[in-house]
């Protein structure tokens, strides 16, 4: 007893100035937030990284060595998750915070109290998910896609704690597409009318739209499995009348919006950088503009492609892939705005450029797997292969998350007023691209041999390539400690950057000084034109 | 001021666009339930019993129709059809037998659900009479034949040659009791 009030007399000493930590739990300052935001992307990155490395691990060799065929399951199930929920998307969020209300002009996000709860609430979501894993009989295990029946009769009963905390993370995006939807349609300054906004904020827009039509799909998926497993519905459960094979049209109703949702936002970004480093102005905007919205609207209209072997009527898959195909206009009107951007330009090589570039080209490969994906016949064989793992990580890995290392060194100085390291930001690029190649590209070869995915063991041909894959991972998961170590060491010090510390950038956010104050643009700016 | 009664009205919109794409997500449980049947996609059958209303039978046609048989998991009865196929002119009635019994020491109800193979052949395929309908019980070492009353639409199409009946049965016993005790206690 005389303890407890001992240990309370203690804490009261302390807490009687406000801490460092109370300015973060109660902040309400966009740039805050975005930080943020995104120091837990990066430490999302880093546990769903670990994830991958033990999936890399075991399958070094053909056999089972390291772990349990179930606890491999669930590593490529929450690597999948936190990935997705816990990476790219937060990420992507923390730059919208950080970047939105400067490039429009605006003094912070429209609704700062709402913002503070849309980041608070991701912790604990993913804090729900990842001690699953630790409880009896482990995590989810049925694949980041959560398959009726996997997920309802065949799971174990942390699904009642994977859904629940899918619902947090839903309810925090949706919080923050509300938020940035608010802040671009009410606090754009004077004269920044919605054709002069950078693309950067045109994506997040669209972006923002696409969250709000598919996150409560999601949500309600979720809830279907919660229902079928817990309180005797029979969504999914054909002896109840249920169908399983609707689950996944509801799932991937959600779920190719969703891939859209975590690549526009990179078109933003390159969009702003490759016109830095070439000098020029961005070729084609308003093309670039109805190129985003046409990808946005035809997302709604291609899921079935995730299913063509669940045997669909003839019509419906020449539907689905004509459809699919399509989506490959307005994102090659994309790549060929950027290559015109640079063509004749004055063009330097910083990081920012560098990752901009191999964005470029690797992101462009991971298109063209999707278009063979996408060729109903052929899809039989590829589909759940390795080919489809090397397909989506082109588009995630070197395109989403290279987008926001691109991003991050671009805007560093902005936010910390110090350049970063550019030798060390150059020997970051150069492993993680070339280990990411070894990593992702040799994936097609044992695809296209037909090796399945998400299985601990394989066949003892696919052994050299397995190994050369890993090896790229294990070196792939090193390089981003050289990230991290740029990052903070630029934080903490380095030369001081100016306030456009890149002679060919545009954009409001260069006009304040480095670092960016904690309150900018409290008088909103002019803009000519 | 005006610019917070903008906010409010823009989140108002959002949060109604959140809440029906919500509903949405539900609603599309009945839509794909009602496109299936119209379109047959997923080769579910109407699984209700349709009277004869076939306007002739065409003997010039002949398809074969194959039966399947499923336990789900953890179903114990033994379960298959007596003929594995038979061949049918479009418009004739044909009547099938399935061997169902129960090895267990202890009464057990079923319910088979059929599917169809072409999806397409689902529209065409009539059941005047299916013991799967309805749950079917079986006593502790008892088994029984259950039978399939059908015919095919002369309506068919020409391609369709050979279609599949499967059936996957489903151990029922633990809802059927529960509903009976729900039954006995609200009468009570
Ligand atoms: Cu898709």
């Amino acid at each position: 007893m005389s303890t407890t009030v001992d240990t309370l007399h203690h804490e009261e000493h302390h807490d009687h100035k406000p801490s460092g930590i109370t300015r973060w739990l109660f902040t309400t300052n966009h740039k805050d937030i975005g930080t943020l935001y995104l120091w837990f992307s990066f430490l999302m990155f880093l546990i769903g990284g670990s994830m991958a490395m033990v999936i890399r691990a075991e399958l070094f060799q053909p056999g089972l060595q390291l772990v349990e065929p179930h606890f491999f399951n669930q590593m490529t199930t929450v690597h999948g998750l936190v990935m997705i929920f816990g990476a790219v998307m937060p990420a992507f969020t923390g730059l919208a915070n950080w970047l939105v209300p400067m490039m429009i002009g605006a003094p912070d996000m429209a609704l700062p109290r709402m913002n503070n709860w849309s980041f608070w609430i991701l912790p604990f979501a993913f804090i729900i998910l990842l001690s699953s894993l630790f409880m009896e009989g482990g995590g989810p295990a049925m694949g980041w896609t959560f398959y009726a029946p996997l997920s309802t009769t065949y799971s174990n009963d942390s699904t009642a704690l994977f859904v629940f905390s899918v619902h947090i993370m839903g309810i925090s995006s949706i919080m923050g597409a509300i938020n940035v939807i608010v802040t671009i349609m009410n606090l754009r300054a004077p004269g920044m009318t919605y054709m002069k906004m950078p693309m950067f904020v045109w994506t997040w827009f669209i972006t923002a739209f696409l969250l709000i039509a598919v996150m409560p799909v999601l949500a309600g998926a979720v809830t279907m499995v919660l229902t079928d497993k817990y309180f005797g519905t029979s969504f999914f459960d054909a002896s109840g009348g249920g169908d399983p094979v609707m689950f996944q049209h509801i799932f991937w109703f959600f779920g190719h919006p969703e891939v859209y949702i975590m690549i526009l936002p990179s078109f933003g970004i390159i969009s702003a950088i490759i016109p830095t480093f070439t000098r020029k102005k961005l070729f084609g905007y308003s093309s670039m503009v109805y190129a985003t919205a046409s990808i946005a609207i035809l997302s709604f209209l291609v899921w079935a492609h995730h299913m063509f072997t669940t045997g669909m009527p003839v019509v419906a898959e020449l539907f689905f892939m004509y459809c699919t195909m399509l989506i490959a206009v307005p994102t090659g009107v994309k790549i060929f705005n950027w290559v015109a951007t640079m063509w004749r330009g004055a063009m330097s090589f910083e990081t920012p450029m560098l990752f901009a570039l191999a964005f470029v080209i690797l992101f462009t490969i991971g298109g063209f797997s999707g278009l063979m994906l996408a060729i109903t016949p052929v899809d039989f064989q590829y589909h759940d292969t390795y080919f489809v793992v090397a397909h989506f990580h082109y588009v995630l890995v070197t395109g989403a998350i290279f987008s926001v290392m691109a991003a991050v060194y671009y805007w560093l100085p902005k936010w910390t007023g110090h350049m970063y390291d550019e030798t060390l930001a150059k020997f970051h690029f150069w492993a993680s691209v070339i280990s990411v190649n070894v990593l992702f590209f040799p994936m097609h070869f044992v695809g296209l041999a037909g090796m399945p995915r998400r299985i601990p063991d394989y066949s003892v041909q696919f052994a050299d390539i397995n190994q050369i894959v890993s090896i790229g991972g294990f070196a792939f998961g090193l390089s981003q400690l050289i990230f991290l170590w740029v990052v903070i060491k630029c934080a903490r010090g380095g030369e001081k950057a100016a306030a456009k510390p890149w002679e060919g950038a545009e954009g409001l956010e260069w006009t304040i000084p480095s670092p960016a104050p904690y309150h900018t643009f409290e008088k909103p700016p002019k803009i000519e034109g | 001021m005006a610019q917070q009664s903008n906010n409010r009205k823009i989140i108002f919109r959002l949060l109604l666009g959140v809440a029906g794409m919500f509903a949405f997500g539900f609603a599309l449980v009945p839509l794909y339930n009602a496109f299936c049947d119209a379109t047959g996609f997923n080769g579910r059958t109407k699984n209700e019993a349709v009277a004869y209303t076939a306007s002739h039978v065409d003997k010039s046609r002949t398809v074969t129709v194959q039966f399947l048989t499923h336990n789900a998991k953890g179903m114990p009865w033994q379960f298959k059809p007596d003929i594995k196929e038979v061949h049918v002119h479009p418009g004739e009635v044909k009547l099938v037998t399935f061997y169902a019994a129960n090895p267990t020491a202890r009464r057990m109800v079923a319910q088979a659900v059929p599917s169809i193979a072409p999806a397409e052949a689902s529209l065409y395929l009539n059941k005047i009479e299916c013991f799967c309908f309805n749950q079917q019980p079986l006593a502790a070492n008892t088994d029984a034949e259950m039978p399939v009353q059908f015919y095919l639409d002369p309506e068919i199409p020409e391609h369709i040659t050979t279609l599949t009946l499967s059936y996957t049965l489903y151990d029922m016993t633990a809802d059927a009791n529960a509903t009976t005790v729900a039954q006995t206690t609200t009468s009570e």
